[in-house]
């Protein structure tokens, strides 16, 4: 599925990524730990097309393809969906109108017409329910006065709606509340299938307990300096990073 | 002057001809360029005018001829030449076309931008609405339907003929001739319009509406709109208007009057997409508009317009809330691009008790343009418990451009009520990447958070109205980004 060899990208002169390797398989879930700063949303960026960030080495291969020249929106269209740590405001437009354009835009780069309004709302209708959104919620400007929690089942609910291929998930636990986190993460799991695949970036071992990674990685200085089972979120989540900083020393 | 007999008339038109190479071409009849009382005559005796119009316009002319042409508002461009104008321009006998084929492609290409049906788009070419091609109002439908209820809604040159007590009765009252500079010249020279009367207790049952496009190159437009609604009437107007690229800078100075009698209320929606000028800034129209509503007793007129286009816009659709419990309101919506400058806003004069007005102001600035709101609220002293609400957003995309907002306030009344609210925003980088990243391109990505700035003005317009101005917003940014 995605396939990220030597990456290094910097931003503003910075270097942030520096020789960067990756490799996920359809099917799997994959979690990115580490330290504030390490670079993780960085990545996330980087591999959804950010263009504020310069990508100096390496290869992002989606299904054996280059993607590292295409426009955001055409990742986009191709599979790749992040959930935002930081979801942005768009006053005006409502969350249901946001979805729509978003997923109309997506068929019409793939040649096919709009979904119809019937089947659009029926989606709609279940996704909601998956997510356990209110209706009304629905209406109400895309982000715009939306408490943490809330923006961050949004940016799910989204996701739930565009089915990707890939999905990067930056912090999306942060600020959940205990069943707002459960909620989500069921989602995500229902979500899953053999054909796609997730990546969680988080720094809490909670999440994990329910969306279970079959890999683990630590993200520290721009590398994945180390990759394990499940075990070492909870490794991690004993012990904090110092170790690995010092492994690497 | 002495006495001018239609003979004297006649005779020194004659002479002007061959002064001033009068000519009369088969496409379109033009006056040579020039202004003066005898053009003014000439256009009066054109349009079979009575004596107290040809009157009324010399007069005006006569004031506009001792006034100086505004500097105040914060627009920059070449002043107009006014003697290299020329004032009147009837239509091309307009054929009734075949196809679409036949029809200026540029146009049908606006037409189809802007996402108008087919059916509608045929309407339109060769006119089904009150269409004023140029000068003259081709064509006039509705008026059985409107006729039965007895609704007056025709050309006003139609309306000097065919109604002229309530023309003469109501025009001017609004916006007098002495107004300003640019209504003074309107007066004098006005070539046509509409003229809408609802009598007492009529609610119109179907949206009026005309389609004003400039059509000769060099010809300035003087439109002249009279809305007149009896005491319970309801009325819901709108105007629009597509032009094609034009060369030469345009001047359009229409002058707007409505009346809301006791418990009336007047709707007036605009879409205005003329010209603009190119990328440089060459060329485009040149918009000078006089818009101004009375109220009385409890009447309610509401102004509503989505302006996209004109390369300088000056106008200020206002209200004045003379009867008691009167209600003004404005929402507006101005986007400017490129080079485009635009000075629009609006003026609600408090006279009555516990008149209310409310201010939406929307502008969208791009390129290098520049978007400033000017808005006065007076309250005058024997307006107790007056109220009123501003709100003026702008939103800026890049860094070239400029908004600027003017709030006046004037109270003479300790009982006002004035809240005024104005923020600015730019539409963000990551505001686009977000959308970028949901699968939205960029120019969709701009057009949706423009019109979700917009909303607010654009859920005042009748429905198909909004969506023709939801496009129109989209084309009017096309590749102001990137
Ligand atoms: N626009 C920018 N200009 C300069 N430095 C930047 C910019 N954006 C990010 N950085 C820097 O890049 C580094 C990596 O940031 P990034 O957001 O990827 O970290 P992160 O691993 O996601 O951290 P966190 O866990 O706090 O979310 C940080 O040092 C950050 O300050
Ligand atoms: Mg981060």
């Amino acid at each position: 599925m995605l396939k990220i060899e030597n990456l290094k990208a910097e931003i503003n002169g910075k270097a942030i990524l520096k020789g960067l390797n990756i490799e996920v398989k359809a099917g799997e879930v994959h979690a990115i730990m580490g330290p504030n700063g390490a670079g993780k949303s960085t990545l996330a960026n980087v591999i959804a097309g950010k263009e504020e960030y310069e990508v100096t080495g390496g290869s992002i291969e989606l299904n054996n393809e280059d993607i590292s020249e295409l426009a955001p929106e055409e990742r986009a269209h191709n599979g790749v969906f992040l959930s935002f740590q930081y979801p942005v405001e768009i006053p005006g437009v409502s969350v249901t109108n946001f979805i729509k354009t978003a997923i109309n835009e997506t068929r019409k780069a793939k040649g096919l017409e709009d979904m119809p309004a019937k089947d659009m709302l029926k989606m709609i209708r279940e996704k909601s329910e998956l997510l356990e959104i209110d209706r009304k919620f629905l209406s109400r400007s895309l982000n715009e006065g939306f408490s943490g929690g809330e923006k961050k089942r949004n940016e799910i609910f989204q996701m739930a709606m565009l089915e990707p291929k890939l999905a990067i998930l930056d912090e999306t636990d942060s600020g959940l509340d205990i069943d707002a986190l459960r909620i989500v993460a069921n989602g995500v799991n229902k979500l899953k299938s053999k054909d796609n695949a997730v990546i969680v970036i988080t720094h809490y071992q909670r999440l994990l307990d329910y969306i279970v990674p079959d890999f683990v990685h630590v993200l520290h200085d721009g590398k994945i300096v180390k990759t394990g089972d499940a075990s070492l979120a909870l490794e991690l989540e004993a012990k904090g990073y110092d170790w690995i900083k010092q492994e690497l020393v | 002057m002495s006495k001018y007999t239609e003979e004297q008339l006649e005779e020194e038109l004659k002479t002007q001809e061959y002064k001033y190479g009068f000519y009369t071409d088969i496409e379109s009849d033009t006056f040579p360029v020039g202004l003066n009382e005898d053009v003014v005559r000439a256009i009066s005796k054109k349009k079979n005018e009575p004596q107290w119009m040809t009157d009324w316009r010399l007069e005006a002319f006569r004031i506009w001829e001792k006034m100086e042409e505004p500097e105040w508002a914060n627009v920059h461009y070449e002043k107009p030449k006014f003697q290299d104008i020329a004032y009147y321009s009837a239509p091309k006998k307009k054929p009734k076309l075949n196809s679409l084929d036949e029809v200026d492609p540029e146009l049908l290409d606006t037409f189809k931008r802007l996402g108008i049906s087919l059916d509608e788009q045929k309407k339109l070419a060769n006119v089904a609405v009150d269409i004023v091609m140029d000068s003259v109002s081709v064509a006039t439908t509705f008026k059985k339907t409107l006729g039965e209820k007895g609704i007056i809604f025709m050309p006003i040159s139609e309306a000097i003929q065919e109604h002229p007590e309530l023309v003469r009765k109501y025009l001017g009252t609004v916006v007098p001739t002495t107004d300003n500079f640019y209504a003074a010249l309107n007066s004098a020279v006005f070539s046509d319009g509409s003229f809408c009367y609802i009598p007492k207790g009529v609610k119109c049952p179907m949206e009026l509406s005309t389609y004003f496009r400039i059509n000769e190159g060099g010809t300035g437009q003087f439109e002249r709109t009279l809305v007149v609604a009896d005491k319970g009437s309801y009325v819901s107007y709108l105007e629009g208007c597509t032009a094609p690229s034009r060369d030469e800078n345009q001047l359009h100075a229409a002058v707007v009057e409505l009346i809301a009698m006791d418990d009336a209320e007047i709707k007036y929606s605009t879409v205005q997409n003329w010209y603009p000028g190119n990328k440089e800034g060459k060329g485009g129209v040149y918009n000078f508009v006089t818009k101004r509503g009375l109220c009385e007793n409890n009447a309610k007129i509401s102004w509503t317009q989505v302006e996209t286009g004109s390369a300088v816009t000056w106008k200020y659709p206002s209200c004045v809330l003379k009867g008691n419990n009167s209600v003004g309101e404005f929402y507006s919506i101005a986007v400017t691009n490129n080079h485009q400058q635009a000075d629009t806003g609006t003026k609600m004069i408090h006279l009555g008790k516990n008149t209310r007005s409310t201010i939406i102001s929307k502008g969208i600035s791009a390129g290098k343009s520049q978007n400033s709101y000017r808005g006065l609220v007076q309250i005058n002293s024997r307006a107790e418990n007056a109220r009123n609400f501003s709100q003026c957003d702008s939103l800026l995309m890049g860094n070239e451009c400029g908004a600027h907002t003017f709030p006046y306030i004037e109270t003479k009344n300790k009982s006002a009520q004035i809240e005024h609210e104005a923020t600015t925003s730019k539409i963000g980088e990551d505001q686009l990447f977000y959308c970028n990243q949901r699968g939205i391109d960029t120019e969709k990505a701009i057009a949706l958070i423009v019109n979700g700035f917009s909303k607010e003005v654009l859920n005042k317009l009748p429905m198909e109205f909004a969506v023709e101005a939801q496009k129109l917003l989209e084309i009017s940014l096309e590749g102001s980004v990137g």
